[in-house]
């Protein structure tokens, strides 16, 4: 540990500030309280001086200083208020409304604007300019940046950010003084990765969002904290609701606030392809087969029906004859519930998922190793980063912008190790481009000796200077798996600190992993036939491991498997399931849309998405966040919902399937008499509060405590994970896992501007895609 | 795209004078604009690859600076200083003047392509006001009649 660094001491505004050497003033005044105004500051990004907003009078300095590019010296005496001072504010202020339209009433960023904070607090109510203001008409630079120039104050955050932090460089400045302008690099158009970054970091409505343009004012949504549903990495989003037809409309996604492991951080998905939600060929009510064609049903109808049929196939042939095939984008919850509802419920271990990552291998090699998983936050911190496959900046945004500003803000070595040129070389201290990752691997973790490769000697050099690193966080893509994780844990094992990461590719990929939707593993990792602990508390469980995905389908062509029970997932579409194959197969699917594989069911139930639910996820890393009910289309039921509800149909105990009611003792106001009347009220403010008592069989909340009681690893602070925080599971303490057939991971390939089913019913992707390419995008596969 | 001999030995020369490649931006692009006549396209792209720079980044340098421009100049470029010295010793003036005279206004070229003219801001001869310069080349006290005697200088230049 280097030492911490020198204090320096100043004071301000008369108040002793103590601050390490090389703080910058504006930031030392931050600590004691005192607010120094700015526009173009912006911390982490380089300094720019432009915006002459905070000026101090420095003693001993002959004008005034900007706090923003002074950084502190010991003894210095600064004064950030004085008439002196609030004059030249007030003249900035005036200046830069000069040509400003003025046009708040209209404006999006009316009402969150830092130009109109800093008019009511230090500008003035008139100007001196009688000059006409000049116009410029509102340009479009993509499907969903627009900048309006006049309202444009010149603070070049834009440009810092697209440039600094996301190392796109698409934004710059033309021309000089009073005619200067922001430009996109296509001289009208923009050409870059639509990340919005620019739109959220401007602090007036100069550059707005295609997607919230002109739709609603800020005041009048509701601002809900949650986690994005796309990629793995598991940024924190808030959401703009507001009332609808159906419900609430998600108008918004931002992280304006800073909170969450991603700070304001979000890509182009998180950012404005919540629209999945709003799109018109949603499912919007339960359809049955009848007669050959998909027909509407009422939802007592559908779950009847389900049930019957199940409890048929259960009756004749048992569990064995039914496969449950789960989803990466529904809760830890919901998952943990499926597998239990076809362990329990059905009686089989034929459950599976789309898998893009082998985590079972993972927790293989990691098994009782305690402390060797890297979080998001840890990637950010890390002294040296070893990249081995995957291309971050497509599939891993977050990811991306974590390395990329650990090596520009932290200088963080990087060390890129890929078949491709990805983008993150660009940050690296060193690219080896191999033909093959997993050759690498084997020669990271093999013996020296036995090493014969062409480019051993390159290799060796890299693999020298890795082992001289402290705190190493090693990132694997899909491209490592089975026994070459085993090696990778081995080598990670020779380097003191080094922790591991791997990467799957949906919002619950991880979290499908380890709540045991495999037909070998249960909840952590622990084989189906050591059910231990599970088998005390469920009583009943199978040993012998089911059919897994392959093998479902291969069964319903033989006739094995009568009935599949799909939840948001899309086999069909992308293992290319011949539709003939589930012409015998009783098929149920709760998705939002008419995906290949809905198209074949006998019953299609209307799902919520993650944006209209409570639950967690865990992301790529192991870090386990909330989910926060923010939308809401009234006519789609959350999967926990359904789950519980096709349990019951089945003649299934529901109470032995979700543990609800057991242990609460809540007075929910029966006992009041006269007063029972807040009974009512207190459910609606739980309700408002997303906060259900446990008192219901569709309280995801009991399910969490199950999970928390029964999978080691997971049993992380309640209180911090409801608080919205982060927290990092531990793999180490799970079961001991095994190393899966790779066959059977199909990584997703999703880039920048593909997610799967919700990427296809976007429309803001869509439009970008098409923007970008007039020829059609490659088939991407969806989930 | 290929430059003379001549610039490529500056180019190289002048690279070994700054601690970083992008210093030497703006007079790589001052040497190319004398070669080619003005930033095409295809210089921009070829000085924005050299130094490791975005299209944009050489765009927005080009757009701050008036001498350097992006679209064909005449053969002579007619620089009338019109800030303060020149201005009270007859600037306005000489602009009329020339302007009638050439036929064109800030910013124009002569349909022959001879001579394009406009009016900077201080070219530091304010000693000699009013002054006027054309390409590299000084001309100072001037009156309308010595000023049509240069704009003839010129035409003569190329017969």
């Amino acid at each position: 540990m280097a030492d911490a660094p020198k204090l320096v001491n100043i004071t301000v505004d008369g108040k002793p500030v103590a601050a390490p050497a090389g703080t910058l003033l504006i930031e030392a005044c931050k600590t004691v309280g005192i607010e120094v105004p700015s526009f173009c500051y912006y911390p982490n990004l380089s300094l720019q001086g432009a915006c002459r907003m905070c000026l101090v009078r420095v003693e001993k300095m002959p004008k005034l200083q900007t706090a923003c590019t002074t950084g502190i010296t010991e003894g210095m005496v600064v004064v950030t208020d004085s008439d002196e001072i609030r004059q030249a504010r007030k003249s900035m202020v005036e200046m830069l409304l000069g040509n400003h339209p003025l046009d708040c009433p209209v404006c999006d960023a009316g009402g969150e604007c830092e130009l109109q904070d800093m008019t009511f607090s230090y500008g003035a109510a008139e100007s001196k300019f009688i000059e006409l203001k000049q116009h410029r008409d509102e340009q479009q630079w993509s499907p969903v940046v627009y900048f309006d120039r006049p309202r444009c104050i010149l603070c070049y955050r834009c440009v810092r950010v697209c440039g600094e932090g996301m190392d796109v460089w698409a934004l710059g400045v033309d021309n000089r003084g009073a005619v200067s302008t922001i430009v996109p690099n296509k001289q009208d158009h923009l050409e870059c990765e639509e990340c919005g970054m620019c739109i959220d970091i401007c602090p007036v409505g100069a550059l707005t969002s295609g997607a919230y343009r002109y739709k609603t004012r800020p005041w009048e949504m509701k601002h809900v904290g949650t986690t994005c549903t796309h990629c793995a990495d598991g940024c924190k989003t808030t959401l703009g609701v507001r009332r609808s037809d159906t419900g609430m409309e998600i108008v918004r996604g931002d992280n304006r606030d800073k909170s969450g492991i991603n700070g304001d951080f979000l890509c182009i998905k998180g950012r404005y392809a919540f629209d999945f939600a709003n799109n018109e060929d949603r499912l919007t009510q339960p359809l049955i087969r009848k007669g050959g064609r998909l027909v509407p049903a009422t939802w007592e109808e559908a779950f009847e029906f389900v049930g019957r049929r199940f409890k048929e196939v259960l009756d004749r042939e048992g569990g064995r004859a039914i496969g449950v095939i789960g989803s990466t984008r529904t809760t830890n919850e919901e998952n943990y519930l499926l597998q239990k509802f076809a362990r329990v419920a059905l009686g089989t271990n034929n459950i599976d998922h789309h898998r893009t990552a082998d985590f079972p291998a993972f927790a293989a090699a990691l098994h009782g190793k305690s402390g060797a998983t890297a979080s998001m936050r840890d990637v950010y911190n890390a002294s040296a980063i070893l990249l081995i496959g995957n291309d971050p900046t497509e599939e891993h945004p977050l990811l991306a912008w974590q390395i990329r500003n650990n090596v520009r803000l932290h200088n963080a070595r990087l060390y890129v190790v890929n078949s491709r040129p990805i983008k993150l070389r660009r940050q690296a201290a060193s690219f080896t481009q191999v033909t093959s990752e997993t050759d690498f691997t084997e020669f990271l973790g093999g013996d020296e000796s036995l090493a014969s490769f062409a480019t051993r000697e390159g290799w060796n050099a890299v693999r020298d200077k890795l082992r001289a690193e402290q705190g190493l966080v090693i990132i694997f893509g899909s491209e490592i798996f089975g026994e070459d994780i085993q090696a990778l844990a081995r080598f990670a094992a020779s380097v003191p600190g080094a922790k591991l990461l791997c990467l799957g590719d949906y919002a619950n990929s991880r979290g499908a992993a380890d709540m045991g939707l495999y037909p070998d593993l249960l909840p952590g990792y622990f084989p189906v036939s050591g059910a231990g602990k599970f088998h005390q508390e469920w009583k009943i469980t199978p040993a012998a491991p089911g059919m897994n995905i392959g093998q479902m389908f291969e069964a319903t062509k033989t006739g094995q498997l009568k009935a599949l029970y799909v939840i948001g997932a899309n086999p069909v579409g992308r293992l290319n399931v011949n539709p003939s194959t589930l012409k015998n197969t009783f098929v149920v699917v709760q998705d939002m849309f008419l995906t290949e594989t809905a198209a074949l069911a006998d019953v299609v139930l209307p799902a919520a998405n993650a944006y209209e639910k409570a639950g967690t996820f865990t992301n790529t890393c192991g870090d386990i966040q909330i989910l926060k009910k923010a939308g809401e289309v009234t006519t789609a039921k959350p999967d926990f919902e359904m789950i519980v509800r096709i349990a019951d149909a089945i003649g299934f105990d529901v109470r032995k399937l979700v543990p609800f009611g057991h242990g609460v003792h809540a007075d929910m106001g029966q006992s009041r008499g006269a007063q029972s009347g807040e009974a009512d009220q207190h459910a609606v403010w739980l309700e408002a509060n997303g906060l259900e008592p446990k008192m219901s069989p569709f309280d995801p909340v009991a399910t969490l405590d199950e999970i928390q009681r029964l999978v080691p690893g997971y049993d992380v602070s309640r209180t911090e994970l409801l608080a919205g925080n982060d927290q990092h599971t531990s793999i180490a303490a799970m079961g001991p896992g095994t190393v899966q057939n790779p066959e059977l991971i199909v990584p997703a390939k999703n880039n920048l501007f593909s997610s799967g089913t919700l990427g296809r019913y976007s429309r803001t992707l869509n439009s970008v895609i098409e923007n970008k390419d007039p020829e059609p995008a490659d088939a991407v596969p969806t989930d | 795209m290929r430059f003379s001999d001549q610039f490529e030995q500056r180019f190289t020369e002048m690279l070994t004078h700054y601690p970083t490649k992008r210093s030497v931006l703006v007079p790589t692009l001052l040497y190319a604009q004398d070669e080619v006549g003005f930033l095409s396209e295809e210089v921009i792209a070829e000085i924005a690859s050299r130094l490791d720079l975005t299209e944009l980044d050489v765009r927005n340098v080009i757009s701050y600076y008036s001498m350097l421009t992006t679209k064909p100049r005449g053969k002579f470029n007619v620089q009338v200083c019109r800030n303060i010295s020149c201005l009270l010793r007859g600037a306005d003036e000489l602009i009329e003047h020339c302007e009638k005279k050439l036929g064109i206004g800030h910013k124009g070229t002569t349909p022959d392509g001879l001579f394009s003219f406009e009016h900077v801001e201080c070219i530091g001869a304010c000693s000699w006001a009013p002054a006027v310069q054309v390409n590299y080349d000084f001309h100072e006290n001037l009156t309308t009649e010595t000023m049509d005697r240069v704009l003839d200088e010129y035409r003569k230049k190329v017969q």
